[in-house]
């Protein structure tokens, strides 16, 4: 069952801890938790393992875990627009493990479905293949790759009913619905908390059974890159 | 005279884009390659950050931030769109779903090797999904300049850098020519040179064999 919370730092109270495995959701700044990424970053805690696409940008998202060095490793596919974690990475402050983005997508909905292992092509003679187990299916090579699964799931939503059903909303939904099925606890932050039944049964994104603590907030979403056109 | 990125982009469109195609364009110049489809045809652009059926940039305060595409820019949608979390957009690249894909690179091999995500002790952005595209999509089209900003080539016997994707690039248009790589021979062709590069300068600038 769900539980329903005021804010961040009460969806958070009692999980936060040292040397966790978070995954957090979002594509660029695009669908990101930023309430209990911020929430995080105040609480202070270390050697944080990270599993997101990306890392935010300097000053916002899960930059500013990496800028307050809590971030001991970082799982991601692109992590190009932040500078603090060139810098941090160069200075061995930070472990990065590079999966190519729909190997981090598979590992996390693998994870989430009790799957431990799958085979995929994505990869072979590259470094992505180095140390992992190698088969042949019909004539060509697959990669072994692990499912992932975390200790807390951090997701942004747009609307939630009371019971925890969840609707995202255009290209924000992108890692979230996978993320809230692969971790011990998932946490929700969404726009608005509905009442139970205004959501279309149909379209139920992430049904209520992987989400356990949820609060509404109101979003900053910010555009990491404005692009126009002027109408003719 | 090389080819102009515009002149580049409105080449790979004519060639490649097909009616009733799903494709995925690559950050960059391939990005721009979107305006050039061909009137009589109609095609459907993939998003890996979960969306088919991409739209333009959006009209000036109409950008909304839960609409971006694979760049992070703000996009518009389609009547047809439809959007999918990203495992769900990648079982559409790993499935063989999609038909083309054409992206930058940093180097192809003349056996179609592609490097494009990372340059050693310089660059660690990510591979973010180049490599699932190339490992899996039907056609793989290479959109580059024919050389480095130092004058030394791209196209060359076997790739430096770390691989996005082994044996696996279908065409490479450059500023200078167009080949395409055969994956059962592995050989590169010269198909079209732009007008008034001669084959001698294409030979100097390029360091993989071709016919």
């Amino acid at each position: 069952m769900v539980n329903i919370y005021n804010n961040a730092k009460e969806a958070l109270n009692g999980l936060l801890k040292d040397d966790l495995m978070i995954m957090a959701g979002g594509f660029g700044l695009c669908g990101i938790p930023e309430h209990l990424i911020e929430e995080i970053r105040v609480s202070g805690t270390k050697n944080l393992t990270i599993i997101s696409n990306n890392c935010g940008v300097d000053d916002f998202g899960l930059g500013l875990l990496l800028k307050n060095h809590q971030i001991k490793k970082m799982i991601s596919s692109y992590v190009g627009e932040n500078k603090t974690f060139e810098q941090q990475y160069l200075n061995k402050e930070i472990e990065i493990e590079f999966n190519p983005q729909g190997v981090l997508a598979e590992r996390i909905r693998a994870g989430g479905a009790g799957i431990p292992a799958f085979y995929n092509k994505t990869g072979v003679g590259t470094i992505v293949a180095e140390g992992k187990e190698i088969r042949e299916f019909d004539g060509k090579k697959y990669i072994m790759e692990r499912g992932l699964f975390a200790d807390i799931a951090i997701i942004k939503g747009w609307k939630a009913d009371k019971a925890g059903n969840i609707i995202y909303r255009k290209t924000a939904r992108n890692f979230n619905p996978i993320m809230a099925t692969a971790a011990k606890i998932t946490i929700a932050e969404v726009e608005e908390i509905v009442e139970i039944g205004e959501l279309d049964h149909d379209n139920i994104h992430t049904p209520s059974i992987y989400v356990h603590r949820l609060f509404e907030a109101k979003h900053e979403k910010r555009i990491e890159r404005l692009l126009t056109r002027i109408k003719s | 005279m090389a080819w102009t990125k515009e002149e580049m982009c409105e080449l790979a469109a004519k060639e490649e884009f097909k009616d009733g195609f799903f494709i995925n364009l690559g950050i960059g110049m391939p990005t721009d390659v979107a305006n050039y489809i061909p009137q009589n045809i109609s095609v459907s652009l993939h998003s890996e950050n979960g969306m088919l059926g991409m739209g333009p940039f959006p009209y000036e305060g109409e950008a909304d931030p839960d609409l971006i595409n694979a760049g992070k820019q703000t996009i518009s949608e389609l009547p047809e769109s439809s959007y999918f979390d990203s495992a769900a957009s990648f079982a559409m690249v790993r499935g063989g779903h999609i038909d083309l894909t054409i992206l930058g690179a940093l180097q192809v091999s003349e056996h179609g090797d592609l490097a494009n995500w990372t340059i050693p002790g310089k660059m660690v952005k990510g591979m973010g999904g180049a490599m699932d595209l190339v490992a899996n999509v039907r056609r793989v089209v290479v959109m580059m300049e024919h050389t480095a900003k130092d004058g030394t080539p791209k196209l060359l016997k076997n790739c430096s850098f770390p691989l996005t994707g082994k044996e696996c690039v279908d065409r490479v248009i450059t500023d200078l020519a167009m080949f395409d790589i055969n994956r059962d021979t592995k050989i590169m062709k010269l198909i079209k040179i732009s007008p008034n590069v001669t084959i001698e300068e294409i030979r100097a600038k390029t360091e993989a064999y071709f016919e």
